[in-house]
């Protein structure tokens, strides 16, 4: 049963980091008929989400800065097009922050021998590593620590299940 | 050492101590496909000569455990023996016929002259030929008893295989319980017919790779207990450990030399994981291997001529070997997508990988002169395959729904056997050597 939870959870959170469009919330509208402007509302100018050096964007589900997890095809250590955003985002954030330390942890699905995936895991992270330091980040900055695939997020053995696993988290240790 | 490590060293030996008190559930043996041409023999009940109570597991049980388990004897049920013979005076040949076995061993047990341990002394007989086949005493200290019911079973064994046996060695493997913060991995050592589990080491991180020195005192292991991997290598019986690598990048894959004095390992410290040896004794490094593809899981030769090791230098993962003072290294599994985690069988003729095929992964053994594989296992997750130290049989982790199992297949896949742990994941086991 947790298993199946754990699951639901993984797939809500891989839902989560697809990209997608969310519509404005409406403005309040104020209850007397006669027609007055909106009133002032107390809260901070939402960040740029594009703007990738703003710490804001960490908890901004908008922008490629919350995103932390890159997914991987069996077998494969490439980052695919589609996660290359991210990559440019943390990349960027490094760039611009120099006392920022990211850890950069890479993983595997379960098939495969353990200590072998130890090694196909640190390819992982060393592709994201490599991509990073090419834009901007700096090497002291980064660490690729290889979990091989000691550290799955579900535990059934299923494809759905394998592609949450083969996966690189970009763990910030020092903002 | 730091006050840190002295603190650290001391509550581990404290916990492993608490954690081998605790009540471990028992490894159940279970057969599940069998032997038509297995020996029908007899182990008659020992006669207890000594003044102290028998025991609750007695000599004729283990024995006839061992045999049963190897899958090549089919012992009689004690219950279905209607003499007890203690000597060959004793036994009406007759009557075993009658009985359908081909073999009897009668035998007592008693306390050897200068008082302490116990001396188990019996006989073996072909029960058509009434020829005896063995005839022995064997002693052993206090507390020792099973051990020397083991060593019986592995003379009988001998004697009617030719092959020595390996029931009096132990067993190391990896449990995992707890999801999320109750998570738990224990490494834990018991005989090889699971009795008397003992955790060497317990972590909320995980272990992996446990590898048995060659005079079975020692155990290294990879734990991510510093939060990367490391190696660690520890004393089964007194629990103290020592750190052999920590650095940066990939620790992995720990693999003693046949004398001990060496050890081979995966450090990607260099950018990509290689092969080095250490030299134990002085801590020295030597880099095996130089290639941009992974390289891990090395094992030596028994004869030391040789490191096997898993490359994926061809593209995906094989089975290579080079001299263990370096050169070329030249490729081993000729055949297949995928020969990962080699174990090599003691007379260094033949070598046991995890063999992938698609999404499978099974058991199968290469043999180096015939350049041909023998899959032994159905899958179809099945890895970590280490070969019995008489080569009859290679013990390895399997899943069994969502569960990983252990279990063992005769080296020519004939008989495959389960072994279950009552709860948790059980993986990653390691046969000890013969142990004198």
């Amino acid at each position: 049963m947790k298993t199946t939870w754990r699951l639901t959870l993984a797939l809500m959170i891989a839902l989560a980091l697809t990209a997608c469009q969310t519509t404005p919330k409406p403005e309040p509208v104020e209850p007397t008929s006669e027609p007055e402007p909106t009133p002032e509302v107390e809260t901070a100018p939402a960040p740029d989400p594009h703007d990738f050096t703003d710490s804001r964007n960490f908890d901004n589900p908008e922008s490629l800065l919350s995103k932390r997890v890159i997914y991987f095809d069996f077998d494969k250590s490439t980052v695919r097009p589609e996660y290359r955003g991210i990559v440019s985002a943390h990349a960027a954030y490094a760039a611009a922050h120099s006392s920022s330390r990211i850890t950069l942890e890479g993983h595997a699905d379960e098939r495969g021998t353990r200590e072998y995936n130890l090694g196909l895991a640190e390819r992982r992270g060393n592709a994201v590593d490599g991509l990073m330091s090419a834009q901007g980040a700096r090497g002291s900055q980064l660490v690729v620590v290889s979990y091989g695939e000691e550290r799955p997020t579900c535990r059934v053995s299923d494809e759905d299940c394998w592609s949450l696993n083969r996966r690189v988290e970009v763990v910030y240790t020092a903002r | 050492m730091t006050v840190n490590e002295n603190v650290k060293k001391l509550l581990i030996i404290i916990i492993t101590l608490l954690a081998a008190q605790t009540a471990y559930a028992q490894l159940e043996i279970e057969i599940i496909s069998g032997n038509p041409g297995a020996l029908p023999i007899a182990i008659v009940p020992f006669q207890w000569q000594e003044a102290g109570p028998p025991p609750v597991a007695s000599v004729d049980e283990i024995v006839s455990g061992d045999l049963y388990r190897s899958g090549l004897f089919k012992p009689m049920d004690a219950a279905d023996m209607v003499e007890r013979p203690v000597d060959e005076e004793s036994i009406r040949f007759g009557t075993w016929r009658l009985l359908k076995v081909d073999y009897i061993v009668v035998g007592s047990v008693r306390t050897p002259t200068d008082g302490s341990g116990h001396e188990l002394i019996y006989q073996l007989f072909d029960v058509h030929t009434q020829e005896r086949l063995l005839s022995q005493v064997t002693t052993v200290g206090p507390g020792d008893l099973r051990f020397g019911a083991h060593r019986v079973a592995d003379a009988i064994y001998k004697a009617l295989t030719g092959v020595p046996g390996a029931f009096s060695t132990r067993i190391a493997y990896i449990t995992a319980t707890g999801l999320g913060p109750d998570q738990r991995y224990e490494l834990v050592v018991a005989d090889a017919d699971g009795f008397g589990p003992q955790s060497v080491v317990g972590s909320p991180e995980p272990l992996l790779s446990p590898a048995w020195s060659p005079d079975g005192k020692k155990l290294a292991y990879v734990s991510f207990e510093k939060g990367n991997s490391a190696i660690y290598m520890q004393d089964v019986a007194t629990g103290s450990r020592e750190l052999i690598s920590s650095g940066r990048g990939i620790n992995g894959a720990p693999s003693f030399s046949p004398d001990g004095r060496k050890m081979a390992l995966t450090l990607s410290k260099s950018g990509n994981p290689e092969i080095y040896v250490r030299e134990m004794a002085t801590g020295r490094l030597t880099q095996l291997t130089q290639h941009w593809a992974i390289d891990t899981e090395a094992v030596w030769s028994p004869d030391g001529r040789h490191i096997y090791f898993t490359s994926d230098r061809g593209g995906r993962p094989q089975i290579y070997r080079v001299a263990p003072a370096g050169g070329s290294p030249e490729r081993v599994t000729l055949e297949g997508e995928y020969n990962a985690r080699a174990s090599i069988a003691p007379d260094g003729r033949r070598i046991a990988v995890a063999y992938g095929r698609g999404n499978e992964y099974r058991i199968a053994v290469w043999d180096i002169e015939t350049e041909r594989f023998t899959i032994l296992t159905p899958g179809v997750l099945d890895e970590s395959p280490s070969f019995a130290p008489n080569g009859s049989m290679v013990l390895y982790a399997t899943r069994e729904g969502n569960r990983g199992v252990l279990s063992a297949v005769s080296s020519d896949g004939s008989v495959r056997q389960r072994l279950i742990l009552s709860e948790g994941d059980v993986r990653e086991p390691a046969w000890s050597p013969v142990i004198r």
